[in-house]
Formats: C-alpha cells, sequence, structure tokens
C-alpha cells in the first residue's frame, strides 16, 4: 500500500472531532482496518466514507457500536440483495 | 410558501420539553436516516424535514421566534433585526445523498440558514454525494463515447466505456455538494438506465438473437446472412437443422466493459418457418415426399 493512501489515526479524529478510542473501537469490532506503521496507526483513505457513515450513526443517531456493527452489517446485505435484485432484473429483461 | 407545522412533524405537543424534542427527533431520525434507507428518495424527504424541525425546535430562541410568529411567519423580518447578524454554520453535510443546509423555503425566510447541528460537533465532512440518471439506448453503450452532463447547472464532459449495464453506476470524484467547513466536495453518482430498443437480447456481454429459417435451407442446409450488432455476418446451415437449434458466434457479442477489443459472443436461435399458402402442385410434392417416408 502507498504512503499517500494512509491517513494518521491521530490526524483523522483531530479533523473529525473524535476521540482515537472511537476508531479503535471500530477496529475492535471488525468494522475497519487499522494499519500499524512505524509504531504509528493509520487506515486508508478509502475507508474514510466508510467512517463518516459509522460516525454519524454513533453521534448524530445516538447508536451504540453494537448497534452501529449489527445496522452497518444489515445495510450490506441489503447492499447485496439491491445488486442481485439489479442483475436479475436485466437477466429477467432477456426473456420478456 | 406555506407555513410548516414543526411539531407535527416531530409528532410532539407544543409543551413538549427539550428531553421530549430531542428523544422524538431521535426517533424518527433513525427511522427515515439516508444511511440507513439508501436511494430512498421519500425517507430523504422525510429526514430533511425531520432535521429542519429539529433544528428550529431544539434551539431555545428559534423555537422562540417560531412559537411567537407561527402561521404569522411573513412578518418574521421584523423580529430582532440584530440577531440577523448571528453566523449560522451546519455542522455536516453526508454522503448519503441529503445536506443539513438544504432547508424548506419557510426555514429560509425566517432563520435564514442552517443552524449548529444537534450534536454540536465542528467538523469537516465532504459535501453531499449527487444521484443522476442516464438514459441511453444498447447502441450507445455499444462503443465507448463521450457526453456532457449538466448537473446542478454545471457541465461535465464524461466518457461512457462500452459495455456499462443497465443499473450500473459510476462515480465521478469531487463533482457532488460543496464540502462543509473545509471538507471535499462529494461525488456524482451516475446510474445508467438503458433502454433496448434492438431484436437482441443481451446478458452481460452475450447477445441473443432469433432468425428466420426458410423450410428448405433448413432441411437441405444452405447460406443465411444475418444482423450482428453492429455488421452482417454470413452463416453455414447445415443440412436438416432443427427448429430451435443454437449457434454461438465467438466474439460477435457485446463488449466487455473496460476490456478493450474483448467481446462476449452472440447466440443465434434458428426459427424454421413453415411455408403457407401451398399451391396444388407444392402440395403434390409435400404428399409424395410423406408417402417416401412412409
Amino acid at each position: 500500500m502507498k504512503e499517500q493512501d494512509l491517513i494518521s489515526v491521530q490526524l483523522l479524529c483531530r479533523r473529525y472531532n473524535v476521540p482515537n478510542s472511537f476508531i479503535i473501537k471500530l477496529q475492535e469490532y471488525q468494522l475497519i482496518e487499522v494499519i500499524v506503521r512505524q509504531d504509528d496507526f493509520f487506515i486508508n483513505v478509502k475507508q474514510i466514507k466508510k467512517i463518516e457513515k459509522l460516525m454519524r450513526l454513533h453521534y448524530d443517531l445516538d447508536i451504540n457500536l453494537e448497534g452501529v456493527d449489527a445496522i452497518y452489517n444489515l445495510l450490506q446485505q441489503v447492499e447485496d440483495l439491491q445488486e442481485e435484485i439489479k442483475f436479475l432484473k436485466n437477466k429477467l429483461n432477456r426473456y420478456e | 410558501m406555506a407555513f410548516i407545522d414543526y411539531y407535527k412533524i416531530l409528532g410532539i405537543s407544543k409543551t413538549a420539553n427539550e428531553a421530549d424534542i430531542k428523544k422524538a427527533y431521535r426517533k424518527l431520525a433513525r427511522k427515515y436516516h439516508p444511511d440507513l434507507n439508501p436511494n430512498d428518495k421519500v425517507a430523504e424527504k422525510k429526514f430533511k424535514e425531520i432535521n429542519e424541525a429539529n433544528e428550529v425546535l431544539s434551539h431555545p430562541e428559534n423555537r422562540k421566534k417560531y412559537d411567537q410568529y407561527g402561521e404569522n411567519w411573513q412578518h418574521a423580518e421584523e423580529f430582532e433585526k440584530a440577531k440577523q447578524q448571528q453566523q449560522y454554520k451546519g455542522s455536516y453535510a453526508s454522503s448519503g445523498g441529503y445536506a443539513e443546509q438544504d432547508f424548506s423555503d419557510f426555514f429560509e425566510h425566517m432563520f435564514g440558514g442552517a443552524s449548529s447541528g444537534a450534536s454540536g460537533r465542528q467538523v469537516k465532512f465532504r459535501g453531499q454525494d449527487y444521484n443522476a440518471e442516464l438514459q441511453l439506448t444498447l447502441q450507445d453503450v455499444y462503443t465507448t463515447h463521450k457526453r456532457t452532463l449538466t448537473v446542478n447547472n454545471k457541465n461535465i464532459r464524461i466518457t461512457i466505456p462500452a459495455g456499462v449495464e443497465n443499473g450500473q453506476i459510476i462515480k465521478i470524484k469531487g463533482h457532488g455538494g460543496q464540502g462543509v467547513n473545509g471538507g471535499p466536495n462529494g461525488d456524482l453518482y451516475i446510474q445508467f438506465s438503458i433502454s433496448n430498443p434492438t431484436n437482441f437480447k443481451r446478458d452481460k456481454n452475450n447477445l441473443y438473437v432469433d432468425v428466420d429459417l426458410d423450410l428448405y435451407t433448413a432441411i437441405l442446409g444452405g447460406e443465411l446472412t444475418i444482423d450482428t450488432f453492429d455488421s452482417k455476418v454470413k452463416l453455414n446451415i447445415k443440412p436438416e437443422t432443427q427448429n430451435g437449434t443454437k449457434v454461438k458466434l465467438k466474439g460477435k457479442g457485446f463488449p466487455k466493459y473496460k476490456k478493450e477489443n474483448q467481446f462476449g459472443d452472440l447466440y443465434v436461435t434458428y426459427h424454421v418457418k413453415i411455408p403457407t399458402n401451398l399451391t396444388a402442385k407444392e402440395k403434390e410434392l409435400m404428399n409424395a415426399l410423406k408417402n417416401l417416408r412412409k
């Protein structure tokens, strides 16, 4: 992974005004992946959008992390099912 | 511009206290939050209403002004003009397809803009993502081409790669709403809606077509020229070809998405056509053939 794809957890937390412990908790729930480099913690910038979503669920909707974990996984399932429906609809068009 | 009953939106009485408002807002926000209802325009609209109601009722000054003028909001402009100096800042805009700043005309008129969000966090957030639908035909997506779209009065020239699927979504980075508090812009998501006015049916990269085959060619064999998606091809028909026989023409299907010069296959199904309006002579010969098979 390239260095420029990483952002330090400390910087991220400062920018979003959330405690470091929040990011660490997200990792504990296996919702995000934290990378350790030279004794410092980093995350891939591709995960930022996902982290923003998790922050909104936790802070703005006041949902605890167990709930965030469950909701996020269910949303993933909804997304997968929507993709499958789209694929099947396209397939069905062949027979119409 | 109509009066909006914020109490009704949150389902609370006019005597509700701060805790009641917060509780009602949280409950409804959890139900209609765009993160929990992706691609649901109704939920998104509802969430905006709830959010706006909360912006007014959870801030004592806003609530006081709203309660005082209520349905006579047109006269609210005179209300403490000095307070208009107050700087309102939105706390965030989500990537879930909405922005807190997106308030009704009624709200804008009374309060002039978005106040700080419920959580009070002053954070930099990405601008909202925009979703757009682009109508194309199957012929359009057979070749890679450029197209200019107008999104929020801005022209964006995009390349549409050959082989995109119906319903597929592509992301145009940074062309969504503006970031909040210095955050990055959101992204533009374009969903392709592909109609198919052709005789070809598409399944991913493969194409399917039915062609008519006259009885005599089906029985005796011969040659048949058919249309592929972009050209013509001559086929050798084997003698005694049965109705419904399927042949595969390799590489004559649809372009593979983002794989230059790679194509799926074309499947041709023969439909043997039985001659009609037979002449007496034809009937006589058919009977002769029939008797030969006995």
